[in-house]
């Protein structure tokens, strides 16, 4: 208990409520304030009691993981089919690149659902009008055609069955690009066609957005592995170009709906991940265009801003439900 | 089969929550926590895995003849539910099928074929339907769609004791509540609206209400779309990234020797 000592005021004020009482036979208090106080209300403008009015993504970890090695292994499997005939070599690394990323999307997905072994539920139909469904058919002809066109590579090199290794190998590069286009895309379909605010508003940015953070990590991935092709120098700077005027497009626009991709938490993580695969990695590959270390700062830079990027996103899904009125 | 539908009419609500019980127990759905929220007599909070009928408790403030002040003077009571939306984000967003259409027109989710991605949950305008966490599945109000096959009343309805929860032919549910508006005029009581959700992409919904004053306090969207609609934009997009990358590759590679 906090023990009241009179002073000045204290006695001023019991003498006010005397002086009160005595003139109007009635004294004004104001009242006991509770802990808590103001209490939430239920209004026009608040919503019921400021409860959020969406339900948040039910999406783990796993989701923006998976965002970051599909979009990935898509673009390496387009990589991989324009590199065929300049660049076989950098056309095999990025084929088993695209395979490894087909191998661990669907692993990724699978693990978030509330129901993992119920996964092959999602081949009961095809619905053109959710975006889920169609990427769930992609996913799996992708990953088989860029699993084959990397078998295709191997057998070839060890010299098993190499005849059938060369009869399969360009239907199912050629399979494998086709679908990874869509692959690298669809995710900001996906999130763009929903209820949540902040994401159906950057619906016209984010499909192109995660086409270019992908090419940007697929190209990157490849050069930190070892591949000095100049084309891929040139990936990463048209990417980079495209991930900053995006990042400047999301700056400027003053949307309230687009908030939490650039305040609080998720802001932050958005904003990062922008500048790590807009303006820094750009700044580099111009800057020092024969430097060898430049090129391998700007590809890590690249990777680690895609992946903050795709975090970032849906992030800011959970923190725009959570502000829904 | 003809289209059914829930009237909800918060002026007759007395707030009673039979509604919420009984729906749990027909349902045999599991308790959410017993916590006191502190906001007015509504401990349930919102609709959820668990809560598929959920009374709200709205404490208004009105000018009150003769006080000097605005007091806390109206207490509204809405027993809030999935709306089943003629065009529902969550059945369009299901990659699985498991959200159909009934011959009620209601919208169900198969418990036997959910596989829990939880993409309905982001494609709600309204924030229904809901992932229950240990059981991984998603679930929201079924309209009693066992009780409707049987030729029953939902179980909400008919253990309304006022008559706030109607059910019965769309139609004449429409009818039925633009008749209750006009008699609440003449009672002098002009802040009710029918809310249905008519108006834009949603195209109107099968559990509709009659609520006094701003629907936005009820948590009610006063424009709710869809998410179908931002297709278009999206895929768009999507081609021009596609087309992104298919040019960039063509570019970079073009100048490279063999």
């Amino acid at each position: 208990m906090r023990i009241r000592r009179a002073d000045e005021r204290s006695e001023r004020r019991l003498e006010e409520l005397r002086e009160q009482a005595w003139r109007a036979g009635r004294v004004e208090a104001p009242g006991v304030r509770p802990s808590g106080a103001p209490f939430p209300k239920a209004t026009a403008e608040t919503g019921y009691y400021g409860l959020p009015l969406l339900k948040p993504p039910t999406w783990t970890w796993e989701v923006p993981l998976y965002f970051f090695a599909g979009g990935a292994a898509g673009a390496a499997s387009v990589i991989a089919a324009n590199s065929r005939r300049r660049d076989p070599a950098l056309s095999r690394d990025a084929r088993f690149l695209s395979a490894v990323g087909a191998a661990v999307s669907p692993l990724l997905l699978v693990s978030d659902l509330g129901r993992p072994a119920r996964f092959l539920n999602m081949l009961r139909v095809f619905k053109p009008q959710s975006p889920m469904s169609v990427g769930a058919w992609t996913l799996v002809f992708f990953s088989s055609a860029s699993t084959a066109a990397a078998l295709a590579d191997l057998a070839e090199e060890r010299g098993v069955a190499p005849r059938l290794a060369r009869v399969l190998g360009p239907p199912a590069g050629f399979a494998a690009a086709a679908s990874g286009l869509v692959m690298a895309t669809y995710t900001g379909v996906l999130v763009g066609a929903t209820a949540i605010p902040v994401w159906s508003e950057s619906a016209p940015l984010l499909p192109v957005h995660f086409a270019a953070s992908g090419l940007a990590t697929a190209g990157s991935l490849l050069e930190l592995a070892g591949n000095r092709s100049r084309a891929l120098n040139r990936l990463g700077l048209a990417a980079a170009a495209v991930e900053t005027g995006i990042g400047a497009a999301l700056e400027a626009s003053r949307r309230p709906a687009l908030e939490p991709a650039k305040k609080g938490w998720s802001g932050r993580v958005v904003r990062a991940g922008g500048l790590l695969s807009g303006p820094l990695p750009l700044a580099l590959r111009l800057l020092f265009p024969r430097s060898k270390r430049a090129r391998r700062f700007a590809a890590a830079s690249s990777v680690i801003g895609s992946l903050l990027t795709r975090a970032g996103w849906v992030a800011a899904g959970k923190a725009s439900a959570k502000n829904s009125r | 089969m003809s289209v059914t539908g829930f009237f909800t009419d918060s002026t007759l609500c007395i707030g009673c929550k039979a509604c919420e019980v009984a729906c749990k127990e027909w349902n045999q759905i599991p308790d959410d926590g017993f916590l006191w929220s502190g906001l007015s007599y509504d401990n349930t909070i919102e609709l959820s895995a668990s809560t598929w009928r959920h009374v709200q408790f709205l404490e208004r403030s009105l000018p009150v003849a003769g006080a000097r002040r605005r007091e806390s003077a109206a207490w509204e009571f809405h027993s809030d539910v999935c709306k089943h939306c003629e065009n529902a984000g969550c059945l369009e967003a299901c990659p699985t099928g498991s959200i159909v259409r009934t011959e009620f027109g209601g919208v169900y989710i198969q418990p036997d074929v959910c596989n829990g991605c939880g993409y309905c949950v982001v494609s709600c305008p309204f924030g229904v339907p809901d992932r229950n966490p240990s059981d991984g599945r998603v679930f929201k109000c079924t309209f009693c769609y066992d009780r409707q096959r049987g030729g029953l009343e939902p179980a909400c309805a008919k253990a309304c004791p006022t008559g706030s929860i109607a059910f019965g032919p769309l139609e004449t549910l429409h009818d039925r509540a633009l008749r209750r508006l006009e008699e609440l005029g003449e009672q002098g009581i002009r802040d009710a609206s029918i809310y249905d959700a008519s108006e834009g992409s949603v195209g109107g919904i099968h559990a509709f209400s009659l609520v006094r004053g701003d629907p936005r306090a009820y948590n009610l969207p006063p424009a709710p779309e869809i998410p179908t609609v931002h297709l278009k934009t999206a895929w768009r997009s999507a081609a021009a990234g596609a087309l992104f990358l298919l040019a960039a590759c063509a570019a970079a590679f073009a100048g490279t020797r063999r």
